[in-house]
């Protein structure tokens, strides 16, 4: 050690060794590993998890059920299952089903949950297996689901594109996904300044219960405090209550320092003046500080307060430390190190945690909301089974009482489809409240399905205007990409995560246990308060609870990990100790972020080129790497202990200990779309994260198949000439969103200010940025109770001339709409009638005349639609179910937002004919102008970069690279357009299309990819003929004889950027301009 | 100094266009018929049925340019630009179909057509063409061990040679099929596959590219000023090799001496990257004539780039006639 220190020192850690090299093709890692863990991978096997193994535990834990009228009886759930997507087809059958089937039919993607169960029937014993108790939404692409180890042809044959990252469930036709909620950890201590006054805080969670407890320093003696006790508790007093009764003892437990007893002296005194001594007394004393229970329990069963006050500390106070037969001893050494973190804490505020901090915080995801859910409805299931029993078992009965008959279903299945499809998910059981925990998933594209799979959202109130939930913690470092998120409200609080992030599953802890022993930990339970506060000693926390006392903690770390990198225990288990508080922790719960490294041993990396050549060849996956100990995950707390490398040549001999995969991969899906990200004002990237999920293009090979309520599509969406390994990653490539525009960075004209952009009308008339906008219109026939059902017409002729009405024009004999038809506003797609609801059943065989009435669905827009597809089905209520698809073509027009992917948005300021088009010696009209002006301040290098390298890249006939801290060379990019004859700064010789004669400046010109964005003219004309409905009611103020003309008011609402489009519109007189009037803003 | 003749010049500095400083560009000079007929020059460089290389030399950027916006959007194509869909089967939308058609070259003479009045409902055989595309994708039975899908199925691809021409009226007495139909048979209009259908009637009609870019006869119509290469000083050894290397091939050769000498510059690229090395920095002038225009038009198919150019210059020559007239009227 030390002479390794000496010669570090002498040779600056680095001279005596040759560099490392810098491993060739590296990032093939990552796509190896996308390959098993995937984008949406932590939401898939969470919810494998869930309903493979947690719904198995949860059944376990509520096995059991009794009736107290009969003591004989009793129900046994032995096992549960999740069967894989099926319908029900009217009684007990069934028809496998696929998601599409579901999409398109309203229907739900679900599979039956069954259980095994063993109950007493009269007074027999009877085993019933596969009994339903209720349905489970399906995760796309989950264990269950159809669409796992599917082949892509097999995909397709299921009418589901191969690229769909799955992750989301389908409820009643919509695709719903629940997002990943940010929570502070459970079960780990927090000490935080509140008000001034540092506390120590506790939330613990269990099955059982979920409860806060608190140790704060009030008047400077420290309390306990709890939400079941109506007041605090001195500290001492609590020691008393666990069995700790000799002061000695509890100083002992909570150390024996001068600074400690001298803070503890009022307590102990305090308990004292209150004449407590005794564990008796103390728990009288609680006793009597008891909330009162809202509800006594129902058996009548009165406790005392002592008895009450016991139990309450057993199983409500630090609910998660377990406590055995009233043994409080291991209560007490954590209630104890409470008190010392709270000491330690008030006078060095380093000790204060920071609950910024990610090695603080767990990730929620589906499976486990889904537990929770479960385990309620699965509760309230039994307890109405019990009722039910408890009711039916003492009457008189014909036959014996068999329970299963009582099992409805539909509580189960209701309570998860309304949960998935509200987004509500109350639990009165934890008094959890949660809303806006689903969405809709965004399919306006491709990248935005995949951003919002990827999407984390915060528990905090975004109203809230603090900045410290928002702002960017180091911690986030390759676990949340540091540029996506939205602006508003929900920046900084709603995040997104990382290529390479890996959320963690539970994994059982009992290995763990057996290990930790072996390696030293010594139980707590039989060492005293000196042993355990021994300098020497480190305290070994598993999960928030105490495992042990290590004296060798170095030793126990590097077996730990020594035993994770064999692969004898999980990956994901992460150890780490934190030399302040002289502890160690363990992790092995659910929901932490964690992330694969190099492993770097003695200055080299494990990962050698040759592994790498064989992961190129195939011959090893990324799995291997993990097998044999040269990749590993680190959780966010670990990856804080360690020393990693982003480069192989920042690599120290002496203290690098990891080595980052591929920079890049700290950026997320969307950010990774970013071409030269390092080179842009880091803003410019955030708003192209927001932008990118409105940019139009191809959201699916299966897209044409979808009846989308809306859907927007491009007709001719290209791969973008500068990619990113991200966008390969992604499959961005595949479904693009965009069009290499070939753009000149030039003045023209007057109508390009503010960012707007001009258009080249001959590109647009080949088809430039020419998109599809779909829309649905639906209904379903009714069958009502009284024998009646709404009925469709064919089409109604004019009484006088026979001929078809307007109105009905399009509509075939069957009185719907038929495909390939033009629709016009206010004809009716589908002639729907309904019968009136006062009609009275009459008896079989009897025709009874009804007036229906006509609910036709009708088209409404300004523009005309054209009748793609109509579908004719059932809903899950056996209604007929309509849906057709209406098409509309727009083409680029005036006030058109682009943008291209720097966050540089604008709307088409001009269209401009070909001819009048500036154009440079190979006769190249740019398809788009845009302004030099949105440089300057705006700072996007990266994209000046990518027209560079566009540019080279046309002329080599291939794609650069842009990649996030790598890409292309601007030098070599320069070299290449060199070689092809153009000048290296990418600057054209331009003529004017006007006059004739050469600009006089050169104009930097060449291809940018360049996005539409969803927000048109078309859809935000808003007018009404009529004005503000409100004004009427000013006619009772005006003095009688005035009367008030409803002005005839047309109301356009535009965005910025197309006001001032639209303002430069109007500046210039005699500017070709119809559709809006300049009057408006006037 | 060295001194540079007479030509009108624009000079490529290294971050601008300059003008001659005592050149203040053509446009006020005086029109002088005499003048012009004495320096006025054609020269076809290059031409064949595609594509026609030309010099207009000793003309105004007004008129040079006047004849590439003509040839861009005046001269008339026929294209298709009604499509009736009798029935679309295929994944491609009506629309975007339709669009697609509009865009394919056709063969037929523009001069030999009329253009069809707005409101005329009926189609004349002088002023349209008619025609058909009626494909259907099958399957084709045998070959089961085959995922190609031309042994699986047939008429899986659309493309434009089968579309077929439906003569009107009397028009097949002085048409002939191949002088009217689409100009590459290669096109891909669609991808079908078993089920998918397509019987459409599509209807050319003459057009100007104003309207539309698909009635544009040129792919494009453009042109440039003559380049111009002076070497200030003697440039040798490395330099020549450097200096060479900084334009187009052929521009600068290298005599026996290892000097180099500007060889021809009409082909040079402009790339003025020769600005970039400061050792030959200033022993080169890189400057473009200004009245030299070096025209260069591709045609789309319909008509040779010759005619597309006399057609344009017929054009302007109509237009100055209706300008006259009007003027004389007033």
């Amino acid at each position: 050690m030390e002479f390794s220190k000496k010669l570090s020192e002498w040779d600056n850690g680095k001279g005596l060794r040759e560099p490392v090299k810098a491993l060739e093709d590296k990032w093939k890692l990552v796509p190896s590993f996308l390959e098993v863990k995937g984008l949406v991978k932590q939401h898939i096997d969470s919810f494998n998890y869930f309903i493979n193994v947690e719904i198995k535990k949860i059944v376990q834990a509520n096995e059991k059920l009794f009736c107290e009228s009969d003591p004989l009886f009793y129900l046994k759930y032995l096992n549960a299952y999740v069967g894989t997507p099926d319908l029900e087809e009217g009684f007990n059958i069934t028809k496998p089903t696929t998601p599409h089937e579901c999409r398109l039919r309203d229907l739900t993607y679900s599979a039956p949950i069954t259980v095994d169960i063993e109950y007493i029937r009269g007074n027999q014993r009877v085993i019933k297996n596969k009994q339903l108790i209720g349905r489970m939404p399906l995760m796309l692409r989950s264990s269950n689901c159809v669409l796992t180890n599917k082949s892509d042809f097999e995909l397709s044959q299921l009418d589901e594109c191969p690229h769909d990252p799955g992750g989301y469930f389908i409820i009643r036709g919509q695709e719903k996904v629940i997002l990943i909620q940010e929570q502070l950890s459970k079960n780990r201590m927090i000490v935080d300044e509140f008000k001034g006054a540092v506390q120590c805080q506790v939330t613990s969670s269990t099955h059982e219960k979920k409860t806060r407890t608190n140790v704060i320093l009030k008047n400077g003696k420290y309390v306990l405090r709890h939400n079941a006790l109506s007041d605090d508790i001195p500290i001492a007093v609590a020691f008393k209550a666990m069995g700790i009764c000799s002061d000695q003892e509890i100083m002992q437990l909570i150390g024996t320092d001068d600074k400690t007893i001298k803070k503890m002296a009022p307590c102990i005194m305090d308990c004292h003046n209150l004449k407590i001594y005794t564990q008796t007394q103390a728990l009288a004393y609680i006793g009597h500080k008891l909330k009162l229970k809202r509800y006594p329990s129902a058996a009548g069963k009165v406790k005392t307060p002592i008895d009450e006050a016991r139990e309450l500390l057993a199983t409500t106070i630090l609910a998660h430390v377990p406590v055995d037969n009233f043994n409080f001893y291991v209560k007490a050494i954590y209630l104890a190190i409470m008190v010392r973190r709270v000491i330690e804490a008030e006078t060095n505020k380093v000790a204060i945690d920071d609950p910024d901090y990610y090695g603080n915080k767990r990730l929620e995801l589906a499976g486990s909301l889904l537990a929770l859910m479960f385990e309620d409805l699965f509760k309230r299931f039994n307890w109405e089974l019990k009722s039910i029993a408890e009711k039916i078992i003492p009457k008189v009965k014909a036959a014996p009482f068999d329970i299963v008959k009582h099992m409805r279903p539909d509580l189960i299945s209701n309570g998860l489809f309304t949960a998935i499809s509200t987004g509500n998910w109350t639990i009165k059981r934890f008094k959890m409240e949660r809303h806006g925990v689903t969405q809709v998933l965004s399919r306006l594209s491709y990248i935005s399905a995949l951003g919002m799979m990827t999407r984390v959202n915060s528990q905090f109130e975004k109203t809230r205007k603090v900045s410290g939930p928002r702002s960017l913690q180091p911690s986030q470092w390759g676990m949340l990409c540091p540029s996506d998120t939205p602006e508003g409200e929900g920046c900084g609080l709603v995040k997104n995560l990382a290529l390479m992030t890996h959320i963690t599953t539970e994994c059982s802890e009992e290995p763990i246990l057996r290990l930790a022993c072996n390696a030293g930990v010594e139980d707590v339970r039989i060492l005293g308060g000196e042993e355990i506060n021994h300098p020497a000693n480190y305290i070994v926390f598993l999960n928030g609870n105490i495992l042990g006392v290590t004296r060798q903690y170095k030793k126990l770390i590097k077996i730990f990990r020594m035993f994770r990198r064999r692969g004898l225990i999980s990956a994901f288990i992460s150890i780490y100790p934190n030399h302040n508080q002289r502890t160690v922790y363990i992790c092995s719960d659910g929901g932490r972020l964690c992330r694969p490294y190099i492993i770097v041993e003695k200055g080299l990396p494990l990962v050698k080129q040759k592994h790498i050549n064989e992961l190129k060849r195939h011959l090893r996956k990324f799995q291997d790497f993990l097998n044999d100990g040269m990749i590993e995950y680190l959780d966010v707390n670990e990856e804080n202990d360690s020393y990693i490398a982003t480069v192989e040549a920042d690599i120290d001999p002496y203290v690098t200990t990891h080595l980052e995969i591929e920079p890049f991969t700290i950026l997320g899906v969307c950010a990774g779309l970013v071409p030269y990200p390092h080179h842009n004002q880091s803003p410019r990237n955030t708003y192209q994260c927001a932008m990118g999920k409105q940019a139009m293009g191809t959201i699916g090979y299966n897209q044409k198949n979808r009846i989308d309520s809306l859907m927007y599509n491009l007709v001719y969406p290209q791969c973008p000439m500068v990619k990113t390994r991200t966008i390969e990653l992604t499959n961005f490539d595949k479904l693009p969103a965009g069009q290499n525009a070939t753009v000149a960075v030039m003045s023209y004209s007057g109508y390009d200010i503010e960012d707007a952009l001009i258009l080249n009308r001959a590109s647009i008339d080949r088809g430039y940025g020419r998109c599809l906008v779909y829309k649905n219109a639906k209904t379903t026939m009714k069958r009502y109770s009284n024998q009646t059902s709404d009925r469709i017409l064919g089409p109604s002729r004019d009484a006088t001339t026979g001929k078809v009405i307007k109105a009905h024009d399009i509509l075939d004999t069957d009185g719907i709409a038929s495909p390939g038809e033009m629709v016009e506003n206010r004809q009716v797609l589908i002639n729907k009638q309904m019968p009136p609801a006062n009609v009275t059943p009459v008896a079989q065989g009897q025709i009874q005349q009804i007036e229906y009435k006509d609910v036709p669905v009708t088209y409404k827009g300004p523009v005309e639609s054209y009748v793609e597809k109509v579908m004719v089905s059932s809903n899950a209520d056996e209604a007929c179910l309509i849906k057709m698809l209406l098409r509309q073509t727009r083409i680029p027009e005036i006030g058109d937002k682009f943008s291209s992917r720097h966050g540089q948005k604008g709307v088409t300021g001009l269209i401009v004919q070909q001819e009048d088009m500036p154009f440079n010696d190979r006769g190249i009209c740019p398809d788009m102008i845009m302004n030099p002006h949105g440089f300057p301040s705006r700072m996007t290098v990266g994209k000046t970069i990518e027209l560079l390298a566009g540019k080279a890249g046309l002329m080599e006939g291939k794609f650069h690279y842009g990649t996030a801290f790598g890409g292309s060379k601007v030098k070599d990019v320069c070299k290449e357009l060199e070689k092809h004859g153009y000048n290296y700064q990418g600057k054209d010789i331009f003529y004017s299309g006007l006059t004739g004669e050469p600009l006089e400046a050169y104009i930097y010109s060449g291809p940018v990819y360049y996005q539409k964005l969803k927000h048109m003219v078309q859809d935000k004309m808003h007018a009404r003929a009529r004005g503000p409905r409100a004004r009427r009611h000013l006619r009772c103020v005006r003095p009688p004889g005035q009367s008030l003309l409803v002005p005839r008011v047309s109301l356009v609402r535009a965005g910025r950027e197309r006001r001032d489009a639209v303002r430069v519109q109007a500046a210039l007189p005699g500017a070709g301009f119809n559709e809006h009037s300049a009057a408006t803003y006037s | 100094m060295f001194k540079l003749d007479e030509k009108p010049r624009v000079f490529l500095e290294e971050f601008r266009v300059k003008n001659a400083p005592d050149d203040y560009g053509m446009a006020d000079e005086k029109w002088d018929f005499k003048k012009f007929t004495k320096k006025f020059r054609i020269v076809i460089v290059r031409m064949d049925k595609w594509e026609m290389e030309f010099d207009l030399i000793g003309l105004q950027p007004a008129f040079a340019n006047a004849f590439r916006r003509l040839m861009l959007s005046e001269v008339p194509s026929m294209a298709i630009e009604k499509v009736m869909i009798r029935n679309n089967t295929s994944i491609i939308q009506d629309e975007i179909l339709a669009h697609r058609l509009g865009l394919i070259p056709l063969k037929a003479d523009p001069r030999l057509f009329e253009y069809r009045l707005e409101g005329e409902s009926e189609a004349s055989e002088f002023d349209t063409l008619e025609y058909s595309l009626k494909v259907k994708c099958t399957a084709k039975s045998q070959n089961k061990d085959t995922f190609k899908p031309e042994d699986l199925y047939e008429n899986h691809n659309v493309y434009s040679s089968q579309i077929k021409w439906q003569p009107v009226g009397n028009q097949a007495s002085i048409h002939k099929e191949q002088d009217v139909g689409p100009v590459h048979g290669d096109i891909l209009l669609s991808k079908m596959r078993p089920g998918h259908e397509l019987d459409l009637q599509l209807v050319a009609v003459k057009g100007i590219g104003k309207d539309h870019a698909k009635f544009s006869p040129v792919a494009t119509a453009t042109y440039r000023l003559l380049p111009e290469v002076t070497l200030t000083r003697k440039v040798s050894g490395s330099d020549a090799n450097l200096l060479q290397s900084c334009f187009s091939p052929g521009v600068i050769s290298i005599d026996s001496e290892g000097c180099a000498f500007v060889k021809d510059a009409r082909y040079d690229i402009c790339s003025r990257n020769v600005f970039r090395y400061d050792s030959i920095k200033d022993a080169v002038i890189l400057s473009r004539i200004r009245d030299h225009f070096i025209f260069n038009v591709e045609s789309v198919g319909a008509l040779p780039p010759h005619i597309i150019f006399i057609e344009a210059v017929k054009i302007l020559r109509n237009k100055c006639k209706t300008l006259l007239e009007e003027l004389n009227k007033i």
